[in-house]
């Protein structure tokens, strides 16, 4: 260093060759760093078996009106409810009323099938599962489902009514296949 | 630590290593004849203790994992193994099931001295800070290791928990799928969590060391909360506090292993003696009793935070709920600096000690109402200990800053000790 020229005064604040082989090492070697990094986080994230289990199909024929099932896609507990017309109108009667999340019954069920409600029996507050599948459930304020974690309260249409969670209960993307079978997912 | 200058030892053998890697000298000066104050209550022996259980967990944990299986479906008969076949097995998991919550009560009592006798004042507030760190990562290890057993508690507390983080706006749900390592928590999660709580507590370790080096840098804090001038203020920690500390360590540990000999699952919950199941959510979920407090903050915040009199909404009760929890314990690594008092010790300061204890009967009573379901009277009761918790540490102290008056303080430890003396 000591056999560098000294610059001249009017050059001392410019920016050197020197400065930006700093900046581009620094920069090459953050990226090198990232790259390195990524897959060490991205391992962490859902593995190819685990994507592989991503649909289910579902037989409905044996479900009675005014029953539910419960079955598993995705390691999760997905409600299937063969819903009584006093429901079904229970919770059209609601559309309008004064919801967190607001969304119509319609938009909740598939067109022509509107006996069929499919959600994900996750409650989402903190993931616990609400009670309501079973006729000895208690069913909570709105005839629907409730949870017992931290007292959410869901209607007839698995729209949230009262309590802490902040969304209605998901319906998961499913498709029917003939007039008694669904697949999920 | 360098050798700088070193007395010779006698023993040929401890003054060979010594003159090559000085530890012998190293642990003379930190630990024989380190001057220490000299009016330390038993309130000052709960550093030790906390490291002592650090140690047993660590002991016990590692023959543990030699005998747990971390996947989803051998989890839980593989407990039920070390229960019942693995030599010593009930020994050894219950002694460090209740080793956690008993290393909680010292830290929790370290916690409590600290913030009583102003330990976090200038000059120790990295040290506080590091132990902030410390208690953070005890509950990280704590969570991972209670889903270990994966019975139902296990499973739907990481259900929780794990969810909690779904509550940040739009990276939540990726945060969470991330986490799980698939939709729900399951045996991805399981493995994840086996590595990670066998990985933590030796993390907790190094942090320690920085913690106990940070102590040794500055000295420690004292009941009278002011600095020794001299040395009639201090004596050697060799024997005056080696034994003192033992002491009390063993009656810690007599209540420790009566709880593991005679009481061992009265800290826990039975619902963990049922296995792990997806489809059922246990009536009442309830963390352990270490998380209680911060439990009941979670569910006090059960209203959204809207801009008045419209409908949008900028902090959902979830993600408020959320806020306010994670928010208790930031509030810990803040308080060195929003407590400016120049007194340290509540003894010297009458207003701070009755806020303070409050203070600590609030928590309590958090404590309480965790337990409880979120219903009834528990939610307002909730409500109210939280927005004082919050109080405490953004109204109270910043105002005991301006107006709690300054006491005249002792000269020294030394006279204090005597004029006490004289009196008693």
């Amino acid at each position: 260093m000591s056999t560098k020229p000294t610059p001249a005064n009017d050059q001392a604040d410019e920016p050197t060759r020197r400065d930006f082989l700093y900046l581009t090492a620094a920069a090459f070697g953050v990226v090198g760093a990232g790259s390195v990094a990524w897959p060490l986080i991205d391992q962490m994230n859902p593995a190819a078996d685990t994507l592989a289990l991503s649909t289910t199909e579902v037989d409905l024929s044996p479900i009675e009106e005014g029953q539910a099932i419960t079955v598993m896609w995705r390691g999760k507990p997905v409600f299937i409810r063969h819903r009584t017309a006093k429901e079904i109108e229970e919770a059209k009667a609601d559309d309008s009323a004064d919801l967190r999340d607001p969304q119509t019954d319609a938009e909740r069920v598939k067109e022509g099938h509107e006996k069929w409600l499919v959600m994900v029996g996750i409650c989402t507050h903190l993931g616990c599962v609400p009670l309501g599948q079973k006729d000895t459930d208690v069913k909570g304020e709105y005839d629907g489902w409730f949870c017992p974690c931290h007292g959410s309260h869901y209607d007839s249409s698995g729209r949230i009514r009262k309590g802490p969670a902040p969304t209605n209960l998901a319906v998961p993307e499913y498709t029917f296949l003939n007039e008694t079978t669904i697949k999920i997912g | 630590m360098g050798s700088g200058n070193r007395e010779k030892f006698d023993n040929p053998v401890v003054e060979w290593v010594d003159s090559r890697l000085p530890v012998f000298t190293l642990m003379q000066k930190e630990y024989g004849v380190f001057p220490t104050p000299k009016n330390f209550n038993y309130f000052w022996n709960f550093g030790a203790i906390a490291m002592v259980m650090l140690v047993t967990m660590i002991v016990t944990g590692i023959a543990l994992a030699m005998h747990y299986v971390p996947h989803a479906a051998m989890a839980f008969d593989s407990v039920e193994r070390i229960m019942r076949d693995v030599n010593h097995g009930w020994l050894l998991r219950y002694l460090h099931a209740n080793g956690a919550s008993f290393f909680f009560i010292a830290v929790y009592i370290h916690i409590f001295r600290g913030m009583y006798y102003g330990s976090y004042k200038n000059p120790r507030e990295l040290l506080w800070i590091l132990g902030v760190v410390i208690f953070l990562l005890m509950m990280a290890t704590a969570f991972m290791g209670y889903v270990l057993p994966w019975g139902q508690m296990s499973f739907w507390g990481a259900t929780v928990i794990t969810n909690l983080f779904s509550a940040i706006p739009l990276v939540g749900d990726s945060i969470v799928t991330l986490l799980w390592g698939g939709f729900s928590v399951d045996n991805p999660t399981l493995n994840r969590f086996f590595a990670l709580h066998y990985l933590l507590p030796f993390v907790i370790f190094a942090v320690v060391f920085l913690h106990v080096w940070a102590l040794h840098v500055t000295g420690s804090n004292n009941p009278l909360g002011i600095e020794p001038k001299g040395k009639q203020d201090t004596l050697p920690f060799h024997p005056y506090y080696t034994i003192k500390d033992t002491f009390g360590l063993l009656v810690f540990l007599l209540l420790y292993v009566g709880y593991a000999f005679f009481a061992p699952n009265d800290l826990g919950h039975p619902d963990n003696y049922i296995p792990a199941d997806p489809l059922v959510t246990p009536a009442h979920i309830v963390p352990e009793w270490y998380f209680l407090p911060f439990y009941a903050i979670l569910r006090a915040i059960t209203f959204d935070i809207a801009i008045p009199f419209t409908d949008i909404v900028l902090i959902s009760a979830k993600l408020g709920g959320v806020l306010a929890m994670f928010g208790s314990i930031a509030l810990l690594f803040a308080l060195p600096f929003l407590d400016k008092h120049p007194v340290r010790s509540a003894v010297f300061r009458p207003w701070f000690k009755i806020a303070f204890l409050a203070l600590a009967v609030v928590t309590f009573i958090l404590g309480v109402c965790g337990g409880k379901p979120a219903e009834g009277l528990w939610v307002p009761l909730a409500q109210i200990c939280t927005l004082y918790y919050y109080a405490f540490f953004l109204v109270i102290i910043p105002f005991l800053n301006k107006k709690e008056p300054v006491a005249k303080l002792p000269p020294s430890i030394h006279e204090a000790v005597l004029s006490k003396n004289k009196q008693g």
